[in-house]
């Protein structure tokens, strides 16, 4: 196997994006503007954060089709708080707490029914959609205090104030998967569950440990989406989990779990990003751009089996 | 003469499987085909059914040479074959799988009630327990092997070849099979019967031929030859000696096992062997005493404690550890470096407060491949990349550093060199001394003989017999295969 060779596919990636920046920056005068590049990050900010842990789940081995339902029913749970008059506090702190239930519940159900996570969080996916729409009536929440508008739209100096939530949450990934057992055991699962019985692991706990995890940066991101609508959509994440699970995916993450990366699935998510925001500025059609971004998750994906077909064989 | 093979050779991947298969099987016969585990009994046969190409060697089909490149091409001029392992579609029906792959058709149509009619004339003619219309998935393993028969007989065969065809059945089903195979051959059919099981010899063999290491051995008639004759001949005389130990005196009662079946202590000090055939439960029972597959009766004490195993993390927190047979499946993350492979069953003992203390691991995997001389370009090498040899290593080296006291070793030379093979050996014996108690399954005979301070013989999930260290190789077959 030739090392170099699989490096180059590891960081293609990286490249990609590099080459996709560079393109647009000739393409398009108003690509690198600090506008256009604020609105970049804002646009992308949401997705990021659910696919941070969405690259835990798939690392596990798992997979998390609900992360759009759970992303509306924070929302419109942590809308609903600052509208009682709660404080804002308290709902962002209710829409992450939401998350984590959700994520808890979608761990749980897949080790204790011994169900394949694909049919669990479709099942979630579901539920999470019908009670969200109970709950809210189907109306938005609409009436939040005016600074909350901060944490979507404001910024710090010149910088959108999502970013640094984004880093922050990228850097604490980071650290789960890379520093701590959580993490280990993450890959290890996912590399080879047996093995990971076999050596002892508590299997179950961390896998529901890993859902939960995920499912309370969904709750973040479901704050910044609240934030950017100033409304609580009960709708809101419709067919968000394609786009997170393709991020992870582009950014070198394996559906067959055990790989995986923070700094991957962040380029796979800017790639998106870059490809949404490029389309607009190059005036390509919206029903085009949507084909795109199809092509590229197939080309990523095949990339990456050639990849591990080559360490394999 | 139906079938003549004559030098028949096969390598995988350079290592030969095969090395000399001769075979002549006449109409209206029943010719066994014996030989140990991988003696290339199977690879024989599926040469035979077009499954395998041959890379050497000469088949004859009344008396003409052929060449067959795909299971299609045998079943053509008359080869069939009933399979160990059901290849049967689950889902399907008993017609619909008998017919699968030549299903009958009208025009663009399957013509299902065809079909389904002459599958129900065939099991009617040789009363099976079947129905056409049944699905598979319900049917019992005996039910299932009887498709695999009628599937093979319906394709009007010549030559039919089992392989090891009661290895999943019951006494009573059994002898169903045997009568089956005697009015097959009374109707002139050509079988070719692979067993390893001795007993059942008798009751059909005309012909036998004896595989030992990939070569022919012996064949003749079975009538001429003693049970401890065809032992001998499996076994073949003494092989060299690869590694030699010294037994040391056994200490404490570090594991009682109390299982219906399975009655046996080990100490510290001490390694065990296990032997017996493929199917005999030695797998099984490790896995039991391991917590995969919880006893539901019985019990297991360590170090004079009844210590109850619900799990393999019982397991491991009890001490116990099980290096599996198939270390690519369940023993090793393959893609995750040789670092996290060694400290993957005690992360406690490199974290704390869930922290990964890296140079701590890092100290613990470098100590571990030096001292086990893993050949590694680093400790961050994936476990993927390494020799089968230096996998096993690893595995190993994920238990001492867990600090296991009872280790469990299931085909522990599998895929290996036989340098590292030797130096596995050294491992063990290191283990014992340091006061571990060491079980060792293997269906190396020689490398039980070398390794095991005594050795207990399986056979059909029971342990029959316990033998000491001085014990000889037809000695052990005989009661792994003949039970006494």
């Amino acid at each position: 196997m030739n090392i170099r060779a699989g490096m180059l596919q590891r960081l293609l990636p990286f490249f990609s994006l590099i080459t996709l920046f560079i393109f647009l920056s000739i393409a398009s005068p108003h690509f690198f503007t600090a506008i256009n590049l604020s609105s970049v990050v804002r646009q992308t900010a949401v997705i990021n954060i659910m696919a941070l842990g969405m690259t835990l789940v798939i690392v596990s081995g798992g997979i998390d089709l609900s992360v759009g339902a759970i992303l509306a029913f924070s929302g419109t749970m942590g809308t609903m708080c600052m509208v009682a008059g709660w404080g804002m506090g308290t709902g962002m702190l209710a829409a992450v707490l939401c998350g984590a239930m959700w994520g808890f519940a979608n761990g749980f159900l897949t080790v204790s029914l011994k169900i394949p996570p694909f049919i669990v969080t479709l099942g979630t996916l579901g539920i999470a959609r019908g009670v969200t729409l109970i709950i809210s009536g189907g109306l938005p929440v609409s009436g939040l205090p005016d600074e909350f508008r901060f944490l979507g739209e404001g910024t710090i100096g010149p910088v959108p104030t999502v970013l640094p939530v984004l880093l922050v949450c990228a850097v604490l990934t980071y650290v789960i998967l890379h520093s701590t057992k959580l993490g280990r055991y993450a890959y290890a699962i996912g590399s080879n569950k047996a093995a990971a019985v076999y050596a002892g692991i508590p299997v179950a706990g961390y896998t529901i440990a890993v859902y939960a995890i995920s499912g309370m940066l969904t709750g973040v991101s479901s704050m910044i989406e609240a934030s950017r609508l100033m409304t609580g959509q009960p709708t809101a994440g419709q067919g968000y989990e394609l786009l997170v699970i393709a991020a992870v995916v582009i950014g070198g993450g394996s559906l067959s779990g055990g790989e995986g990366s923070v700094v991957g699935t962040l380029i796979g998510a800017f790639i998106m990003g870059l490809l949404a925001n490029g389309s607009d500025l190059l005036g390509i059609n919206p029903y085009v751009q949507q084909a795109i971004i199809g092509a590229v998750i197939i080309i990523a994906v095949a990339l990456d089996e050639a990849r591990k077909r080559r360490f394999t064989g | 003469m139906l079938l003549e093979l004559e030098g028949i050779q096969k390598n995988f991947g350079g290592v030969p499987a095969l090395k000399r298969g001769d075979l002549r099987v006449k109409a209206g016969e029943v010719h066994a085909l014996v030989g140990e585990n991988g003696a290339g009994k199977s690879t024989l046969m599926k040469i035979v059914a077009g499954m395998l190409e041959r890379d050497g060697g000469v088949m004859k089909w009344r008396g003409e040479g052929v060449h067959l490149r795909r299971p299609a091409d045998a079943h053509a001029i008359g080869i069939s074959m009933v399979h160990q392992e059901s290849l049967l579609a689950a889902h399907l029906t008993v017609a619909e799988n008998i017919f699968l792959g030549r299903e009958l058709s009208t025009g663009p149509l399957m013509d299902q009630r065809r079909m389904e009619k002459e599958t129900a004339a065939l099991i009617e003619e040789r009363n099976f327990p079947l129905q056409a219309n049944w699905r598979v998935e319900e049917l019992s393993p005996a039910q299932k092997q009887l498709v695999e028969i009628c599937r093979a007989l319906h394709s009007a065969s010549s030559l039919l070849i089992f392989d090891e065809p009661t290895s999943s059945l019951s006494e009573s089903e059994t002898v169903e099979v045997f009568k089956i195979v005697r009015s097959l051959r009374e109707r002139g059919m050509g079988i070719i019967y692979i067993t390893h099981r001795l007993d059942e010899l008798p009751e059909i063999a005309g012909r036998i031929t004896i595989l030992r290491d990939g070569d022919t051995v012996h064949s003749g008639n079975f009538s001429d030859l003693t049970t401890a004759e065809v032992v001998h001949h499996m076994v073949g005389r003494e092989v060299s000696r690869v590694y030699e130990r010294e037994p040391l005196a056994p200490g404490r009662e570090v594991l009682k096992v109390r299982l219906p079946g399975a009655n046996f202590s080990v100490h510290a000090g001490e390694i065990v062997g296990i032997a017996g055939l493929m199917g005999a439960g030695r797998t099984e029972l490790c896995q039991t005493i391991f917590g995969i597959t919880p006893a539901a009766e019985g019990s297991i004490s360590i170090e004079g404690t009844a210590t109850e195993i619900r799990s393999p993390r019982n397991a491991v927190d009890a001490g116990i550890a099980l290096i599996t047979e198939d270390r690519q499946k369940t023993g090793l993350a393959l893609p995750l470096p040789l670092r996290e492979n060694v400290t993957l069953a005690n992360m406690d003992a490199v974290s704390r407060l869930g922290f990964v203390l890296n140079s701590k691991e890092q100290r613990v995997a470098e100590d571990s491949r030096q001292k086990l001389s893993i050949q590694a370009s680093s400790i961050e090498q994936p476990a993927g990349r390494l020799s089968g040899g230096n996998q096993q290593k690893i595995v190993i080296a994920k238990w001492l550093f867990r600090d296991a006291r009872i280790l469990l070793f299931d085909e522990p030379t599998r895929g290996i060199d036989v340098g590292a093979k030797a130096e596995v050996f050294a491992l063990m014996d290191e283990l014992a001394r340091e006061g571990k108690a060491v079980v060792m399954v293997s269906s190396e005979l020689p490398e039980i003989l070398q390794v095991a301070d005594r050795i207990l013989v399986m056979r059909d999930g029971e342990i029959v017999t316990e033998l000491p260290r001085q014990t000889t190789q037809q000695e052990i077959m005989r009661y792994a295969a003949v039970g006494k």
